[in-house]
């Protein structure tokens, strides 16, 4: 069984910016350690000389030619965003204060 | 003011450089306290945005300077469903990067997503190359040291933020706006070991680097307008040691001088904290031109944990013989060769040549100089006694000396620049024939560079030309000769001392006569050959 802890899920919550009750944490911490058992079985196997998997399809260079193709009309992109002036995507103070 | 660490992309290179993964907290301080007790130790990591005519992963155009947020699409905003298709000139500008700097290319590279929350980029991460970029393992000799490059990978750009309150600072803004324009935009990150020494040799490299770029043609190096930015990893450590020293960051470095100063800078300031007990703090710190220092960023980066992974969306790039071959076989001439090639053709210095391939365009300047002075035929033609020819060195001269001169005043471009390259030819073509004196055309050269006109047109229209023309000049000495018959006489019969004298006398009337525009040199082999009777 995997050692995962409250803390480790917290941690990784706070990364992917998720707020999590008590409740979600226990449940979460539960599932993750399920899954991180499952990963852990397919780290045991010998994979000595097989060559790790970048990607499932077996395909290189899926290349396109450096032509410009048309971009989106700006006041539709903006239209989209929550909040914008000047052009520009508005968004909340980047810094938290420190604490 | 540059955003905190994410909003200038650099995948950390902790999994190749020491510094980072063994550096010891604290380096023990010795009793004797002297500056130069301690080594400096410097490793560069050079971002270039390459110049492409699109974006890294869609059609959206990589310009500078348009209107915000007008070259974005899907794929560029991160949009729901939108996918990635790699331009393929980055990846031959990646194997150019490879091929000049002698970079092992492995068979196979991925690109991987670099977690994290900043507004720069809107999908929440960046995508860079991680375990497995496209170029590992090159070099670049710089002065007869080799200056190993760990790897040079591709990624994107990130957006720009504007901070709006609180004076522009991120620290007290109220709100920050983002354009996109510049999200998605190619990048080459090239990170060197720790091998630097000196701040003169980190200008070097980074000098020598920048000219390499910009003659295989991957980015218009531009370090003001940031298309090539140099962030510098400096830290100290007791001379004779071999571990390393806690190192910081320095970003916003926006010339090859200033890249000096602020490592210099850092130097200073780690020796003084360390020497007083300290410890140097691995933090990013912000190099500001105007105060000469470096400021800590004070952003929580040790809090960034990037989690990394393959990005599902990108199939991995394999580079064909085929395409390597193609790159090599159309490899420039590089600053090395170029520069041998100038000092042997032109009979210029090492030192003139370095200066030319030092700034950006500067050797083609004088390169596309040489060309048309070669090709003014009537040089000979216009040629009169006593004039030299015009040399590639006469262009060096100028190019080195008054317009780099120029080029440093205005922070202006060789190609931007509103005297021709033909048009300087034409400058040392009109002195090589003494049509004008080497002051005169410094004059001529003054007003070509600020409103554009031709030189000949500037001779002209002030009136400069020199009379070189024998028949005239030998008129105007035989006048004043003949109006001065004592003083001829007494230049006869005097000893060397009163020759001489009377000798400047006949110079001075002759040159007051022609208003100063006589040759000077003509004009002394006439009043020789007049007063030695021969004339």
């Amino acid at each position: 069984m995997s050692e995962l802890t409250r803390e480790q899920v917290r941690h990784v919550a706070k990364l992917a910016r998720l707020d999590l009750s008590d409740d979600e944490l226990d449940r979460f911490t539960g599932q993750l350690a399920g899954i991180l058992d499952h990963a852990a079985r397919v780290s045991a196997l010998d994979t000595d000389g097989v060559p790790p998997t970048a990607h499932p399809f077996p395909m290189v260079n899926v290349l396109r030619p450096d032509v410009v193709k048309p971009s989106l009309d700006r006041d539709e992109v903006l239209a989209c965003a929550p909040d914008a002036r000047d052009g520009r995507f508005r968004v909340p103070r980047i810094l938290e204060d420190e604490a | 003011m540059t955003p905190p660490e994410p909003s200038t992309p650099s995948t950390p290179s902790a999994p190749t450089t020491p510094s980072e993964t063994d550096a010891p907290d604290t380096i023990e301080v010795g009793l004797d306290g002297h500056a130069d007790g301690w080594e400096l130790v410097v490793g560069l990591e050079v971002h270039v945005e390459l110049a492409t005519a699109t974006k890294l992963f869609c059609g959206c155009a990589n310009e500078f300077g348009q209107e915000p947020n007008t070259n974005v699409c899907p794929v560029c905003l991160g949009l729901p469903g939108a996918l990635p298709v790699l331009n393929e000139l980055v990846v031959e500008y990646a194997l150019r990067v490879g091929e000049a700097f002698h970079f092992d290319v492995p068979a196979q590279s991925v690109f991987a997503r670099k977690n994290y929350f900043y507004p720069d980029m809107p999908k929440n991460f960046q995508t860079s190359q991680y375990d497995e970029p496209i170029c590992l393992g090159g070099h670049l000799d710089v002065d007869g040291v080799r200056i190993t490059i760990t790897r040079a990978h591709m990624e994107e750009d990130t957006g720009k933020t504007t901070h709006v309150g609180g004076g522009g600072r991120i620290h007290d803004a109220d709100f920050s706006l983002v354009d996109y324009n510049r999200a998605g935009v190619p990048l080459l990150e090239i990170v060197s070991e720790p091998d630097i020494r000196s701040s003169e040799q980190a200008k070097a490299y980074a000098s020598e680097l920048r000219a390499t770029l910009e003659a295989i043609g991957v980015s218009d190096v531009k370090m003001e307008e940031g298309s090539m930015r140099v962030d510098a990893n400096v830290s100290v450590r007791r001379r004779g040691s071999d571990g390393f020293g806690t190192r910081t960051e320095t970003k916003n470095v926006n010339s090859i001088r200033s890249l000096g100063r602020a490592i210099e800078y850092e130097r200073a300031r780690q020796i003084e904290v360390l020497e007083a007990g300290g410890r140097v703090v691995q933090e990013t710190r912000h190099w500001n031109e105007n105060d000469g220092q470096t400021h800590s960023m004070r952003s929580k980066e040790e809090a960034y944990d990037y989690r990394y992974f393959p990005e599902p969306d990108l199939v991995p790039v394999a580079p064909t013989p085929e395409m390597r071959a193609a790159v090599r076989a159309a490899m420039p001439e590089l600053p090395a060769a170029r520069r041998d090639r100038l000092v042997a053709a032109w009979a210029i210095t090492e030192r003139d040549a370095a200066a030319l391939l030092g700034t950006p365009g500067l050797a083609d300047y004088a390169e596309a100089a040489v060309s048309a002075l070669e090709a003014l035929e009537a040089l000979e033609a216009l040629a009169v006694d006593g004039a030299r020819g015009g040399s590639p060195r006469d262009i060096v001269n100028w190019v080195n000396g008054e317009i780099a001169g120029h080029l440093n005043e205005t922070g202006s471009s060789p190609a931007a620049l509103s005297l021709a390259p033909a048009a300087l030819a034409e400058l040392v073509g009109l002195v090589a024939a003494g049509t004008i004196s080497r002051n005169q055309a410094k004059d001529v050269l003054g007003e070509a560079l600020a409103d554009g006109r031709r030189p000949a047109r500037i001779v002209t229209d002030r009136g400069l030309a020199q009379v070189s023309d024998e028949s005239s000049l030998g008129s105007v000495i035989d006048g004043i000769l003949a109006a001065n018959a004592d003083a001829v006489a007494e230049y006869r019969a005097g000893d060397d001392k009163a020759r001489k004298k009377k000798r400047g006398f006949f110079m001075g009337e002759a040159m007051k006569a022609l208003a100063g525009q006589g040759n000077p040199q003509v004009l002394n082999r006439l009043l020789d050959e007049k007063l030695e009777g021969n004339g």
